[in-house]
């Protein structure tokens, strides 16, 4: 029993490990393709549009098995599952959290360009200290969600072989005729999930300064 | 000393004519009011002014410098950046509907633009932006978010706002249409110290007895154009065109 909660912890940590390196890529990128979208240039925002099509309107774990696979069919050499794993997640993530960033950038009523273009403020000057302190507070609700999934999502790593919790959890299922393994596995998830729904709660309220 | 000179300025949306040859200058010292139904082009005179509108034909200088400009072919040509920026830096605006920043205190309202436009220190622009306060009446609202205020008391610290940088004119847009009609009172005392103290000021308004009180000189326009201008007396004691008498006796 301590042997299997021992491995379930190690495979916990593959899981954040996931979990984070995927926040830390898709958050930014997301940014970029909210802007791609919302570009003037009509190749740009078709470009993107068809790329958000595709991540949202396919499953993950397809795109998983694509982005895996297609290198070894393409140039006859592939990468190691965990890098895959991370870049599947990335760009599907992205792509979520762009039209997030978009809606946020959209409902900031326009009168706020306006007063900072006449008050003299660089487009860079508005952006940082204007728009995205508004984008942030309305946005979290939808940023909550999206991040309480990629929790759950990576689950789906093990499609191409990455031992994180759920796998482990199932192996350690079969090898031991018992349900018990994957319903700790449950627990471990919901706990993951209670920290990071408290995390929002508390991030909600400390931008409850204004209404 | 003339500070803006506007020529047979143009601006049409999707092919419909809002403004249609206007032509006005604007002295040093001067409160000049613009009234005219809606429609008539007010709004959108201001905003070309300010640069939230671009043009589409005319000429517009502003303390000296040309910020557009546009040839007998109506090839329209706007100033560089630098020259914009500074004639941007010259005119200050107050919105209808005030424009604060919803996530900055009263006082960081006030100290923000005058910290990253005009580069003072912290406490340089805090100094500035409480002595405003207090001129406003709002001195201990500093630390307040504007939704915690009156509409009243947003406008005056958006006042406050604009005048902390320094504007050689400053413009308001209707800055009493969003208020209730107890609150407009406060507003147009304001606009009123700020005309004592010979503020250059554009103000686009409905309030025709205000309007009449504080100008030097009234224009009205309707249709895109200017039908009727001269001092308040004049223009509303003995109005020339049938359209400013028609449009004035319905507030008489």
């Amino acid at each position: 029993m301590g042997n299997l909660l021992m491995q379930m912890l190690v495979a916990t940590m593959t899981s954040l490990k996931i979990f984070g390196l995927t926040l830390l890529f898709s958050l930014p990128l997301g940014m970029l393709v909210a802007k791609g979208r919302m570009s003037k240039n009509p190749v740009i925002s078709n470009v993107v549009n068809v790329y958000i099509m595709i991540m949202r309107g396919t499953p993950l774990i397809l795109q998983l098995l694509f982005v895996y696979f297609a290198p070894y069919y393409i140039f006859g050499s592939s990468y190691d599952r965990f890098t895959a794993v991370i870049v599947g997640y990335t760009i599907n993530y992205a792509a979520y959290f762009a039209e997030i960033y978009r809606g946020g950038i959209q409902s900031i009523p326009v009168g706020q360009y306006e007063a900072s273009l006449v008050l003299g403020f660089s487009k860079a000057h508005t952006f940082t200290h204007v728009i995205a302190p508004q984008v942030v507070k309305r946005i979290i609700p939808a940023m909550g969600n999206e991040v309480i999934t990629l929790v759950k999502d990576t689950a789906l790593a093990q499609t191409i072989g990455v031992a994180e919790l759920f796998r482990v959890a199932q192996n350690a299922s079969a090898r031991e005729f018992s349900t018990m393994p994957i319903f700790i596995a449950g627990v471990f998830y919901f706990l993951m999930n209670a920290v990071v729904s408290r995390s929002f709660d508390l991030l909600e309220r400390k931008l409850n300064y204004y209404r | 000393m003339e500070i803006i000179t506007v020529e047979n300025l143009l601006k049409s949306f999707d092919g419909l004519g809002v403004l249609k040859g206007i032509s006005f200058t604007l002295n040093e010292g001067e409160v000049l009011s613009i009234i005219g139904p809606s429609g008539s082009g007010k709004s959108t005179l201001l905003r070309c002014l300010t640069q939230l509108e671009p043009v589409d034909g005319g000429t517009i200088n502003v303390c000296g410098e040309t910020m557009v400009s546009s040839s007998k072919e109506r090839v329209v040509s706007y100033s560089d950046k630098q020259t914009l920026r500074s004639v941007r830096l010259n005119l200050g605006l107050v919105f209808q509907n005030f424009n604060l920043f919803p996530h900055m205190n009263v006082i960081r309202n006030i100290t923000e633009p005058q910290m990253h436009v005009l580069k003072r220190s912290k406490q340089e622009a805090e100094k500035v932006g409480r002595e405003l306060l207090k001129k406003m009446g709002l001195e201990e609202k500093e630390k307040a978010y504007p939704t915690q205020l009156s509409g009243g008391q947003q406008q005056r610290v958006s006042i406050a706002r604009a005048l902390a940088l320094n504007p050689t004119v400053l413009c308001f847009d209707e800055p009493t249409s969003a208020l209730d009609p107890e609150l407009t009172g406060e507003i147009l005392r304001v606009i009123k110290d700020l005309a004592k103290e010979k503020m250059t000021m554009i103000v686009v308004t409905h309030e025709m007895a205000f309007a009449r009180d504080i100008s030097d000189r009234i224009i009205f326009m309707d249709d895109g154009l200017i039908v009727e201008e001269g001092n308040p007396e004049a223009l509303f004691n003995n109005p020339q065109n049938p359209r400013t008498q028609k449009f004035l006796n319905r507030y008489e």
